[in-house]
């Protein structure tokens, strides 16, 4: 290939890790339901396209996107708790198949409720004021937001490693996913437990969104491709572990990166092939506990 | 469990009949096309079958190419249709896929009789309905892109293209932009005969000009993230990024390209910059992209057709104005429609006959189908969008050169195979 430089290989990196970044936020929410649940969110994606055209909207009302980062996940996480309470908990105890296609066809009503609201075309989303343009970052031009996304990811993803790792409400998180009949004989409401891993998650998945609407068409349909996207991920990280998705997120982004410079067809086989090369060798993933699915 | 599966086989089994039942029938109805005109009546309502893919990433062009059509529909029968026949719209959606089309289309032929078929809205799709159409003798009208249609290969004589080919509106952007902006080239192509046929369309264009291809990247069709592309692009510092894909693509790329600050020193175009597209993208991003279009309801402060049309199109729909594609969408049915009366029949050679003499102006300025290929011959707006002096919500873009209808910048009749 003609005009490959050093600084081209390393902006090349440097887009991998932004592109990466997206995914990490995506797939640690999925990730994270399924290791304190075991439910496979196939409405994943939903939430998060809700997210970002909850975004927009608030952002055309208030004209401040940090508030908007503040009020989405909090928008889209109560949206959860409400799915939670009444359409998956009376499926808990039942077949793994259940509330995956719940959640499958939830996915839908909230693109077609989306249509209904907001219509067919998508809706226009601009960078905010303050993250617009490009900086140079040593080896070339690269644009400010998505440096901003790559800091914002780190920070959330630090602030949840901390939450579960840290404090004595995480702890009780991690005992509910372990054995949650032992929590039940200490006392510990697990539903609720249960409920608030949901919120969390789905809140996640929103704010991913609202990160995701200055980055690429705000449409109904934005959330089908990510959510095979997040799936790879979680699947390579390791379903349920934090580490995995992280990991996993920022390696599938640099691979999608480098096979767009060598081999630009490929883009998107590469992330399939990155995981059918893993699965054969680590079956749970990189991180991930065997038998998690049993 | 085991009733399932008996229950499974079962249905198995009359699926199997009434499959081999429906292709005994086709295969019947497929060697007896004469037959099969004559028994179709000769009176009563005016059917125009019209599959579009509603669902879908294209969605909103289809729905505007449905509204569009009903206008044409409309207007014939306010105006007493055809020795009082009236005509009526038969709309499918074909859901983008080629097989989907294939079966909707075969069914508005088989069991719901249309007389015509009109609509499509991509490359692929439509050669599919074509295939269907012109082994059933009946007149089929594309509304979509393509350069293989008018091809020997996929032709017939009931085929007609009433929207532009990638040939004819990447060569008017590229004879514009390439002496305009710079002779060094870029192009970011979505992977299949869409892209290619518009990369196509901007290389013959530029030959003559001494234009210089950089590279072609391609890109998987429907991709969401084109940053990974976009580093590459910068190093190579092209004059022109061509970027040619479609719908949601192409506003995803553009965003993305406007976010790494491409702008600032190359010119980006896009061989059809689509009015929907602009509409869901925003002013900001799509801010000085150039590209082609086969029209654009500004046009009607110069032709008086397009202000009757948008005027039309704005009281059926509460002050909207039509966009590209939907214009096509009431071109493709009105020119059948005139057929029928400048034929006196709605026998079908004689309606292919009466279209091949159609002189018309519809919308857009005089149009004709040429002889060989049934191509509609027609002008080719290039245009900026804008985000500054807006007239109003809808006024996107800046029409910055027209090409008058030239059978010259068509790809001539002996290249496409056939005997002219």
């Amino acid at each position: 290939m003609s005009g490959l430089t050093l600084e081209l290989l390393l902006l090349q990196v440097v887009t991998g890790v932004a592109l990466g970044s997206v995914f990490v936020l995506l797939a640690i929410g999925l990730s994270l339901i399924f290791g304190m649940l075991t439910i496979v969110n196939f409405a994943h994606g939903a939430f998060y396209m809700v997210g970002a055209y909850m975004g927009v909207f608030l952002y055309g009302l208030t004209g401040n996107f940090w508030i908007c980062l503040i009020l989405v996940p909090l928008g889209v996480g109560s949206i959860g708790l409400v799915v939670e309470r009444f359409l998956i908990r009376p499926l808990y105890g039942r077949n793994i198949d259940d509330p995956l296609l719940l959640t499958f066809g939830l996915g839908y009503v909230f693109i077609e409720t989306i249509r209904i609201l907001f219509g067919l075309n998508g809706i226009p989303f601009s960078t905010p004021a303050g993250l617009r343009g490009a900086v140079d970052i040593g080896v070339g031009y690269f644009p400010l937001y998505r440096l901003f996304l790559i800091g914002a990811t780190a920070v959330l993803v630090l602030g949840l490693w901390l939450f579960i790792e840290k404090t004595k409400f995480g702890l009780i998180i991690r005992a509910g996913a372990r054995d949650p009949e032992i929590l039940k004989v200490l006392g510990i409401d697990v539903s609720k437990i249960w409920l608030l891993v949901f919120g969390i998650g789905t809140g996640i998945a929103g704010l991913s969104g609202i990160l995701a609407a200055p980055l690429q068409a705000v449409t109904p349909e934005m959330g089908i491709p990510v959510l095979a996207e997040a799936f790879v991920v979680t699947v390579v990280g390791g379903m349920g572990s934090l580490i995995g998705a992280v990991t996993a997120g920022l390696m599938v982004g640099i691979v999608v990166a480098m096979t767009s410079l060598f081999m630009p067809e490929m883009a998107k086989v590469s992330i399939f092939l990155l995981m059918a090369l893993v699965l054969l060798v680590r079956p749970q993933g990189l991180f991930g506990r065997a038998g998690l699915m049993g | 469990m085991t009733s399932t599966r008996i229950s499974k086989r079962r249905g198995g089994i009359s699926r199997r009949e009434v499959l081999a039942a429906g292709a005994g029938g086709i295969a019947l109805a497929g060697f007896t096309p004469s037959l099969f005109s004559i028994a179709k009546a000769q009176t009563g309502v005016i059917k125009i079958g019209f599959p579009v893919p509603l669902t879908g990433p294209f969605g909103a062009e289809a729905n505007d190419q449905v509204k569009a059509a009903e206008i044409a529909i409309k207007e014939f029968n306010e105006a007493g249709g055809f020795q009082g026949r009236l005509a009526e719209l038969l709309v499918r959606d074909d859901k983008l896929n080629p097989g989907e089309a294939a079966t909707r289309t075969l069914e508005l032929i088989e069991k719901d009789k249309v007389n015509y078929v009109v609509g499509s809205l991509s490359a692929a799709v439509q050669l599919s309905i074509n295939n269907v159409t012109k082994e059933r003798g009946v007149i089929f009208n594309s509304i979509s892109q393509s350069d293989a249609i008018n091809e020997v290969k996929d032709w017939s004589k009931f085929t007609f293209h009433e929207a532009l080919n990638p040939h004819m509106t990447a060569g008017a952007v590229g004879r514009y932009a390439f002496s305009k902006f710079g002779k060094k080239v870029a192009y970011l192509t979505a992977d299949y005969a869409y892209g290619h046929e518009m990369v196509r369309g901007f290389e013959s264009a530029g030959k003559p000009l001494g234009v210089q291809t950089l590279a072609d990247i391609r890109h998987p069709i429907g991709a969401s993230d084109y940053s990974a592309f976009l580093p590459r692009i910068q190093s190579l510092r092209p004059d022109v990024l061509c970027i040619c894909n479609f719908g949601r693509d192409q506003v995803n790329a553009v965003k993305q390209a406007t976010e790494f600050g491409l702008k600032e020193k190359i010119k980006i175009v896009a061989p059809v910059l689509l009015y929907t597209a602009r509409v869901a993208g925003g002013p900001e991003i799509f801010e000085g992209v150039v590209g082609g279009t086969s029209y654009y309801w500004r046009l009607e402060d110069t032709v008086p057709t397009a202000k009757a049309f948008n005027d039309k199109f704005r009281a059926a729909h509460g002050g909207a104005v039509p966009s590209d594609y939907g214009a096509l969408g009431y071109a493709g049915v009105r020119s059948v429609l005139t057929a029928v009366k400048n034929a006196g029949t709605t026998d079908t050679d004689k309606v292919v006959a009466a279209m091949r003499a159609l002189k018309y102006d519809f919308y857009k300025g005089p149009q004709y189908y040429r002889d060989c290929d049934h191509q509609s011959v027609q002008s080719v707006l290039v245009i900026e969008s804008k985000s500054k002096d807006m007239k109003d919500k809808n006024d996107v873009f800046s029409i910055v050169g027209i090409e008058n209808p030239d059978e010259k910048n068509l790809r001539s009749c002996a290249d496409l195979g056939h005997k002219a």
